[in-house]
């Protein structure tokens, strides 16, 4: 069994054979980092290129130290400080630093389908480190993972995703990925923040928070992008809060043993109240399972002679 | 290109047997099974690894450790494989240091899977001395590896398959050769 692909590019279109090969990978890859000698070495002499045109602290960080941890050579360009603000186009600095040979570039880029773009014009593996409003491949196998770690299974769980549906790549990913696993997904936000034609993805929608988690298994919390927030999708942060925050009333609704997630980075008091957020050990446990899940993303995508596109 | 069954080398009985001696092998040369530890190299060896324990404790009275090992992170075939299996676990849960390690697996042929598990053995700590017991050796080794430990040795052509099935899996116990 091997992933049909060079690059990982997004979870629609993945099979669930192909999402379980990964995650059933990506279980014995998170033994190397609970060792004392936390490195294997997998992916000696490949060169792993971080290029990331948007900030990040967790995916870039997650990315090295998976890279590292196979033993790759992890270089990281962050785009402030490189050709880029000389004004060097996207597929020009790719070309230049597949010219120095490399194995694997992972892109986050703010325009939905750059790594695509990308993919198709140079040879090293692209993965997609998340494009725009459209998909974050590695953050919703790292959620899929932490769920079935938790509760066993991810077919037939109750999946509520709550936030600003429209402008996440992270529900876009997770919404493929889950509804492939046989999970039944809800999404909530305001009508404002939640893009027609979502359920045509697979997707319930639910504009009553209440409503949403009820009895669901898992409650997925995404963060309130303030940075994107100039068209006046809300009237305000307080009273977003008080009708799409995660509080403990809320959770009382959701099945007895929900997990609490969320992507990080987190508003608190705003999406998620302190208090719960200091009280669920998932959302590290969510950064630690990345580590391993890019680990076995990596490893895949390096090993064996891929099928003929 | 299909496999056929060439010959049967060893049935269920004559692996008991094989397994037998080479557990008293063990204890010979090492004077017993104190500070010894095993480890099955995945798949292949995790079962007779365990198996060679039962039969040291009912032997010596000793039951030595027994630790699985996965070496599909050390291969260095990794680009050139059609696909890689699934990683399975490695799971050591007792300290190795200064032990007596004897690794086991169910074929060596040329050897590259021994050189990983003995890189891989190396990051979980240093033991006193790593033997090798394999059920079969059918040759063609491309590494200055030998065991110590054989249950059949078996001349084979490189184009042959041996195939080792055990009880544990669910399947017949024999062990074949496949040719075209």
């Amino acid at each position: 069994m091997a992933l049909s692909s060079k690059d990982l590019l997004g979870i629609q279109g993945m099979t669930s054979d192909e999402i379980k090969l990964i995650l059933d990978t990506a279980s014995t890859f998170k033994d190397v980092s609970e060792r004392d000698i936390k490195k294997v070495p997998t992916l000696r002499g490949k060169t792993v290129i971080n290029l990331f045109y948007e900030a990040s602290t967790r995916t870039r960080t997650s990315f090295e130290l998976a890279g590292k941890r196979l033993s790759a050579d992890v270089i990281n360009i962050s785009t402030s400080t490189s050709s880029v603000v000389k004004g060097e186009t996207l597929l020009d600095t790719a070309q230049n630093i597949e010219a120095m040979k490399c194995d694997m570039i992972i892109v986050r880029h703010s325009c939905s389908g750059a790594p695509e773009y990308l993919s198709k014009r140079l040879k090293s593996s692209v993965i997609n480190a998340g494009d725009g409003f459209h998909e974050h491949p590695t953050q919703a196998l790292l959620d899929m993972f932490t769920i079935r770690e938790k509760l066993g299974k991810l077919e037939g769980l109750t999946i509520a995703i709550v936030g600003d549906i429209a402008h996440s790549r992270v529900a876009r990913s997770n919404i493929h990925g889950l509804t492939t696993m046989g999970a039944k997904v809800r999404v909530c936000g305001p009508p404002t923040m939640v893009p027609p034609g979502i359920d045509n993805l697979g997707a319930s929608v639910y504009y009553d928070m209440d409503r949403a988690v009820e009895g669901a298994d898992v409650v997925m919390m995404l963060r309130l992008q303030l940075e994107r927030q100039t068209a006046g999708l809300f009237p305000c942060v307080r009273e977003y809060a008080k009708l799409y925050g995660l509080n403990h009333d809320r959770i009382a609704r959701a099945s007895k043993h929900a997990l609490v997630m969320h992507p990080g980075p987190m508003n608190r008091g705003v999406e998620i109240s302190s208090d719960v957020a200091d009280s669920t050990p998932v959302i590290l446990d969510q950064v630690t399972n990345g580590v391993a899940v890019r680990m076995a993303v990596m490893f895949l995508l390096s090993g064996g002679t891929k099928a003929e596109a | 290109m299909s496999l056929k069954e060439k010959a049967l080398i060893l049935d269920k009985s004559g692996i008991d047997r094989a397994l037998t001696r080479v557990a008293h092998e063990i204890l010979e040369k090492n004077r017993g099974a104190k500070n010894l530890v095993l480890v099955g190299i995945q798949r292949g060896g995790v079962h007779l690894s365990k198996r060679l324990a039962a039969k040291i404790k009912e032997i010596e009275g000793i039951e030595p450790p027994v630790g699985s090992l996965d070496i599909t992170m050390y291969r260095d075939d990794l680009t050139t494989r059609k696909s890689q299996p699934v990683p399975q676990a490695t799971d050591i849960t007792f300290d190795i240091q200064d032990k007596v390690m004897v690794l086991v697996d169910d074929v060596i042929f040329t050897g590259r899977t021994i050189r990983a598990a003995l890189n891989s053995i190396m990051d979980y700590g240093r033991p006193k001395r790593i033997q090798l017991a394999v059920l079969v050796d059918r040759g063609h080794r491309e590494l200055p590896i030998r065991a110590d430990y054989v249950g059949k040795n078996l001349p084979t052509s490189a184009k042959e398959k041996v195939e080792v099935t055990l009880a544990e899996d669910g399947v017949e116990e024999k062990i074949i050769i496949l040719a075209e």
